[in-house]
């Protein structure tokens, strides 16, 4: 092993009430990939925020020993010029400049306070080549998809001979070919001297990738695996993960599927003004009562437009086709006429568009369905709290109370409340678009049982998911979209990871 | 003891709700101690509520307009235009005066669904919109007024409304100096508070709910009780309730409960916590931004109504960076900007602070420069202390 580049010794970082990092220790070896896993909460993003800077020196207690050295960041200013640099899940580009002002931005090449802008946008070229992103650097950030601007950040670190190279979960949201991509030019990058560490959900990339792993759970380390030894497998790493060997995370559920079709999309196509192209083409699926159908594709592939034109079409498609509701001929103009009809939605990203974060778990469940508990517009406040109450038992959401408000809970209680205020309007078809994105182990296996609870009761799911292997382990049957197209429809016994990705990328 | 420490979990928990009404306490107390009395006489009180009036009814309507994420510059103007046209209506067209104030308020709303319209379907950002709004009803004004001038309203019970009182009961012959029927409903008032605080304990104590001590349950009866008493009291002393103070009051408890107990109010609230997930879960955004702009329109017509009523005329600058007093009267309540927070009842205690502090402030001879920058200093004060609770709380 070479010789670490960096060593945190011994790291403990407090929050009013919490131990977010208790006496952690963190060994990388110069020129490798290093992946730190863990729940959520287990302090990995805290863990970085302490070698970034962001919480600075007297913050924390322990050493970090950097090139040799002990460190004292008083900011990220002090670590980037030390050569570490920290790229976010969400990316810290601005949409509205350019690439090669991005690129500078905040160490621009300047003859004292006037910009060499030719300088710049040549060396910008050279940064995209290093990071084969073949984009004119006078492009507008905006214009980019998200697998690009990524790499935007990473030519913007190399710009300022970034050392150690920290990315935060950067393929959540990258379909597979920009994931390989990344992962191709992390490896490139290695074998330029860039070491680099990479905080990651997804356990099949970081076996692929890593040389080495650090699993973090409760705020401690609980080991570091070596690749080379074949120590990295999946079932050591979710076992460190959660402490606890998981055998099966998709809790078995009696299939029965009656032959009544609840929900029904015939030659279904849609035009988004907005986006200036065609989002759905074509596409014929339906629903049967007490059925979880699983959506695979690719991101971009059309899925939560999908729903989203089902549901009421809140962003504005032009469409075509017909929707059938128990075989009734039905068209939806708002949200509120699908929820009527018996559909729910609990979007992909709840905190953008799923909860009122500023609003307590009780509003926020009552909210789709406030007629529920109210007696000519009257809200009876007494009955609101009853029934948080129920979801609150019967979902098991960890919350102190049902006054907390929702901001404050972690990301699998959220998705609870999530479900919850969608089961509050009584569907019978509940669409859950990304159920279990971005929330820990424990968390998922919940969610998991409380749709087969769900289904059990005859309510219908249509589960959207890009985690292969949650649509095979809970999926009844399962549609593969690509481009806005149906490509496939297969039986849960015939579907195969690779079936469905031969389909996706048709 | 545990009364002290349940009385001392209650007022932190509460701090931000009874912060406005305890800085509004303190500087009445303040101007009460340097005025030796003269700010807390009666007539000086029921003056003050008078000239509340305009502003509370507009920041009443401004706090769901920013709850909602929007801001309304128009309104002043409009209530100045609005005002002209009631002039305009009784003393050239003739017509009848509750006529004249129901057409008045129809314009209202009709002004307040125009910005609806721009806001919400021509997606023009509130701003921008009513910015339009400011200028072109100081034009509208200017154009009402042109051949006239300031027009002298003539009609005695259009302007009762500003300037009026309820009458008294009459044939009673005890207490002489004071307004027997203010007083009655004074005491009305704390009966129907006090009937109704006991079924709503009694309510959530049968869904087995957490509900105030006792003890503390009677402190607060008491504390309340003698708030809404000595408010009747002294209001009683001079001429009674004025016609405004009632208008002022019944919108307010109007749009409280609106905002607290219903639907619609949940359905703002929750547009400006997040309007994305509002839409999604099945509440029309549009259509509640053209309810909460025809609400300020109409709010805009009746303090357009009570401003005119005051003057017992229409002018030429009514309505001149009253917008401006109502938003401030928002935030000094505890509107925040950034949307989905903030109570009408707050922008009521806001606007009567503003209020004090000119009212003192002129009692005790402060010079107008000097008063202005004291007001910014409340401003900036109220901000900041709403703003260190709410990080600091839950």
């Amino acid at each position: 092993m070479a010789a670490p580049i960096l060593e945190m010794r011994n790291i403990t970082k407090e929050f009013p009430g919490v131990k977010a990092l208790n006496n952690v220790s963190f060994q990388v070896a110069e020129g490798e990939i290093h992946c730190l896993v863990g729940e959520n909460g287990a302090g990995k993003s805290t863990l970085m925020k302490v070698l970034s800077g962001v919480y600075p020196y007297g913050e924390y207690s322990g050493d970090i020993v950097y090139g040799g050295e002990v460190q004292r960041f008083s900011g990220i200013r002090d670590s980037e010029k030390a050569g570490i640099a920290i790229i976010y899940q969400e990316l810290a580009l601005v949409p509205e400049m350019t690439v090669f002002e991005n690129i500078f931005l905040g160490h621009e090449i300047s003859n004292g306070p006037i910009i060499d802008w030719n300088e710049t946008i040549k060396r910008a070229g050279e940064m995209l080549r290093k990071v084969r992103l073949n984009v004119n650097p006078e492009t507008k950030v905006r214009e980019l998809g998200v697998g690009k601007q990524q790499l935007v950040e990473i030519a913007k670190a190399l710009s300022r001979d970034v050392k150690l190279l920290i990315l935060d979960e950067p393929t959540s949201a990258l379909n597979e070919d920009d994931c390989d991509n990344l992962f191709d030019l992390l490896r490139d990058l290695k074998n330029n001297g860039v070491t680099c560490v990479l905080i990651s959900h997804k356990l099949k990339e970081v076996i692929s990738i890593a040389d080495s792993v650090t699993v973090l759970r409760d705020g401690q380390t609980i080991c570091t695996l070596d690749a080379k030894k074949g120590e990295v497998t999946e079932t050591a790493l979710i076992r460190n993960m959660v402490g606890r060997e998981i055998e099966n995370i998709y809790p078995k559920r009696v299939r029965r599927t009656s032959d009544e079709v609840l929900l029904e999309v015939r030659n279904w196509s849609g035009y988004s003004p907005a986006l200036g192209r065609t989002v759905l083409q074509g596409v014929n699926f339906h629903v049967k009562k007490g059925e979880i159908v699983g959506f695979a594709g690719l991101m971009g592939s059309g899925r939560t437009e999908l729903a989203l034109s089902i549901f009421g079409n809140p962003d504005g498609y032009k469409l075509n086709g017909e929707l059938f509701v128990r075989g009734e001929r039905k068209q939806f103009n708002h949200p509120q006429n699908a929820i009527r009809n018996g559909i729910a939605y609990v979007t992909e990203d709840r905190k953008r568009d799923g909860l009122i974060l500023i609003q307590d778990v009780k509003q926020n469940i009552t909210l789709a369905n406030l007629r529920e508990i109210s007696k000519r517009f009257v809200v009876n406040g007494n009955a609101e709290v009853t029934v948080a109450n129920e979801y609150k038992t019967s979902l098991n959401i960890k919350t102190p109370s049902i006054e907390q408000k929702v901001v404050n809970l972690s990301g699998g209680n959220q998705q609870k409340v999530s479900v919850a205020k969608s089961l509050f309007v009584n569907p019978n078809v509940l669409i859950l678009d990304e159920p279990t994105r971005g929330i820990d182990v424990g968390a998922k296996f919940e969610i998991y049982t409380i749709m087969n609870r769900l289904v059990e009761r005859g309510m219908s799911i249509v589960m959207i998911s890009s985690e292969l292997p949650e649509i095979l382990g809970m999926s009844d049957r399962v549609y593969i979209l690509s481009s806005g197209r149906i490509t496939g429809e297969l039986p849960i016994e015939e579907a195969t990871q690779e079936k469905i990705m031969h389909l996706a990328t048709n | 003891m545990s009364f002290v420490t349940d009385l001392q979990r209650v007022l932190r928990q509460n701090i931000r709700e009874y912060g406005m009404f305890i800085a509004l306490f303190v500087i009445m107390a303040y101007f009460t101690v340097t005025t030796d009395g003269l700010f807390i006489s009666s007539r000086n009180i029921s003056n003050l509520i008078n000239q509340t009036g305009y502003i509370a009814v507009l920041a009443v309507g401004m706090t769901l307009v920013i709850v909602i994420r929007h801001i309304d510059l128009s309104v002043g103007f409009l209530a100045g235009f609005l005002g002209a046209v009631a002039a305009i209506a009784m003393v050239f067209w003739k017509l009848p005066v509750f006529a004249a104030i129901g057409l008045v308020l129809v314009f209202g709303i009709l002004s307040g669904l125009l910005t609806a319209f721009l806001v919400a379907q021509m997606k023009i950002p509130a701003f921008v919109a009513t910015l339009a709004g400011w200028l072109g009803y100081r034009g509208a004004l200017l154009l009402a007024t042109v051949s006239t001038g300031t027009i002298i309203i003539p009609d005695a019970t259009f302007n009762a409304i500003g300037n009026g009182f309820i009458p008294d009961i009459p044939g009673i012959n005890i207490l002489p100096e004071i307004h027997k029927l203010t007083l009655l409903l004074g005491l009305l008032t704390i009966a129907i508070f006090i009937v109704n605080a006991i079924n709503s304990r009694r309510k959530k104590q049968a869904y087995n709910f957490e509900v105030l001590p006792m003890n503390l349950f009677i402190i607060q009866l008491l504390f309340v009780s003698a708030i809404i008493g000595s408010i009747t009291w002294v209001l009683a002393g001079y001429r009674g309730l004025s016609w405004t103070a009632v208008i002022v009051l019944a919108v307010t408890l109007v749009y409280d409960f609106m905002t607290n107990q219903t639907v619609l109010g949940r359905h703002i609230y929750a547009i400006g916590g997040n309007p994305e997930a509002a839409e999604l879960s099945g509440i029309s955004v549009k259509k509640i931004t053209y309810v909460v702009f025809g609400s300020m329109g109409m709010l805009s017509a009746l303090s357009g109504i009570l401003f005119a009523s005051r003057l017992q005329s229409a002018t030429t600058t009514a309505g001149t960076l009253f917008e401006l007093d109502a938003i401030a009267a928002a935030f000094i309540g505890g509107v925040s900007p950034a949307g989905g927070v903030g109570k009408v009842m707050g922008s009521l205690v806001g606007a009567l602070v503003m209020t004090s502090l000119t009212s003192g402030m002129n009692l005790m001879g402060i010079d107008i420069s000097l008063q202005y920058i004291v007001r910014a200093a409340v401003l900036v004060a109220a901000v900041i202390f709403d703003v260190t609770t709410r990080s600091s709380g839950k």
